[in-house]
């Protein structure tokens, strides 16, 4: 199981969790188990059909941009952090 | 004079050859027009510091004549060099040169009339750029680092860094940015000081409350410190302005609390090749990296698009803990230090991001995006969106 951390905007559609575990292969597999249990999660960041551009995906640290997007291979031990962008203020 | 010292010049004169100030000058030009080959002559100053601080010829070394036997040979390590001396007025470089002769120094020159009549001929000098004495004790604890030191304090007390926002983020980056010295900071921000700021944006303070933050800013920095230049734009910044506004300044800092000033910001310090240092919070969680035009990624290569309104509540609407912006602050105005001293790793490419809760920094990877719009190799920045529509407050009861 694959484990997801969630930056502190995305936590109220999980419950309220810092962090999930996930079961999957890859991210699209790890993704598809999230948004099966928690389906505000899916609305909140790829309510299309593809993964909203705000939402940055990093696997061990790493942007999966730059590695294999959505085909990224996600082992039992591993981070998966969602990351969208904060603005702050006022 | 008495004779024993005239007895000591006169054998000097034997020992050590003279150059006039003229001659002195046409051997070191002709040296500067040589090849690396023909560096043959080393300048050195025997006078005392306070001295060499007046004034000196320019290129030449400082070993004072009371510590000459112990640095010379440090300081000039291959005897066969032809080692030209000089004092004030001719007398201390004579005897400098005798020593040198006893310490193996085959042929050292002494200049005839010294500094006063190298000056008097019209002959070029520097002066070195020294402290004041307030400065020297100020900035003590900077200059006793081996990667600041004087030259170290020197580059910041020249440095201009922009701090958009004197708000969260902006208050404590200005406020140590000032303590360290930086000589010039431009405040930008449109703002009043509010009663509900000052859980966090310690630049302001009660009295303040309904002065515009950029002068009250400009208030607490200069009575920190009167080495600091602040220059306040009370304004906002917008595709009018941000071109000239940012183009006097050696680093941006991003304190603002919006979408679309961040992609106007990024897009105008690409055109302008101006680093800008990002910082962000939300609650307990703050993150910040290094935007450096063309090496790493920009903003637009982190995020293309501005999340919904939903997802993006500012500090009004989902609070934030006060000491978060002072610490992701205090870490811009560090990342800024680095930046302008040229030391260390800043965060270029390396997003940190910190968890108070749980008490946790951590780093992401980041990547320059060979498609980014606005640093790609296709890139047009002339009509990118900066979402200004799309990113309206929420209007919440």
């Amino acid at each position: 199981m694959a484990n997801v951390r969630l930056a502190p905007v995305l936590r109220a559609s999980v419950g309220g969790s810092k962090q999930v575990a996930a079961s999957g292969g890859n991210l699209t597999e790890v993704l598809a188990d999230l948004y099966a249990r928690f389906p505000a999660l899916k609305e909140q960041i790829q309510p299309e059909e593809s993964l909203s551009r705000f939402i940055n995906i990093y696997v061990n640290d790493q942007d999966v941009r730059y590695l294999q997007g959505l085909e990224t291979s996600v082992g039992p031990n591993d981070t998966v952090i969602l990351l969208p962008a904060m603005a702050g203020g006022r | 004079m008495g004779e024993a010292s005239r007895e000591i010049m006169r054998q000097a004169r034997k020992q050590v050859e003279e150059w006039t100030p003229a001659r002195v000058h046409e051997a070191l030009a002709e040296q500067h027009e040589a090849s690396s080959e023909g560096q043959d002559i080393v300048l050195v100053d025997v006078r005392e510091k306070i001295e060499w601080n007046e004034g000196h010829i320019p290129g030449a070394i400082h070993v004072p004549r009371g510590y000459l036997e112990l640095q010379i040979e440090e300081a000039v390590p291959d005897k066969s060099k032809t080692v030209v001396l000089y004092c004030a007025g001719g007398v201390r470089s004579l005897m400098a040169g005798n020593t040198l002769k006893q310490m193996g120094y085959p042929n050292p020159i002494s200049m005839s009339g010294g500094f006063g009549q190298w000056k008097n001929s019209g002959l070029p000098f520097v002066q070195p750029r020294t402290m004041s004495e307030a400065q020297n004790k100020r900035y003590s604890r900077h200059m006793l680092i081996p990667e600041v030191g004087e030259q170290g304090q020197f580059k910041l007390l020249d440095s201009k860094v922009l701090l958009i926002g004197a708000g969260g983020l902006g208050s404590p980056a200005a406020y140590y940015l000032a303590a360290a010295g930086v000589g010039t900071l431009g405040i930008i921000d449109a703002d009043v000081v509010d009663e509900s700021n000052l859980q966090r944006q310690i630049l302001h303070n009660t009295k303040r409350i309904g002065q515009y933050k950029a002068e009250s800013a400009r208030e607490t920095i200069e009575a920190l410190n009167p080495d600091v230049k602040v220059v306040t734009y009370i304004d906002i910044l917008d595709e009018t302005n941000v071109a000239r506004i940012i183009a006097d300044y050696d680093v941006v800092i991003d304190g603002t609390d919006n979408f679309p000033t961040r992609y106007l910001l990024n897009d105008a310090s690409l055109r302008a090749n101006i680093p800008v240092v990002h910082g962000s919070v939300f609650r307990f969680e703050g993150q910040l990296t290094v935007f450096k035009p063309y090496d790493g990624p920009c903003y637009r290569c982190l995020y293309p698009e501005p999340p919904p309104a939903e997802l993006a509540p500012s500090c009004a609407e989902a609070g934030v803990l006060g000491v978060l912006p002072g610490i992701i602050g205090l870490l811009q105005a560090t990342e800024t230090i680095k930046l302008l001293l040229g030391i260390g790793d800043p965060l270029v490419g390396r997003l940190m991001t910190y968890d108070a809760l749980a008490g946790e920094f951590s780093e992401l990877r980041l990547f320059r995006d060979p498609n980014c719009p606005a640093c790609g190799e296709h890139a047009h920045l002339d009509d990118l969106p900066t979402y200004s529509d799309v990113c309206a407050m929420p209007v919440r009861a």
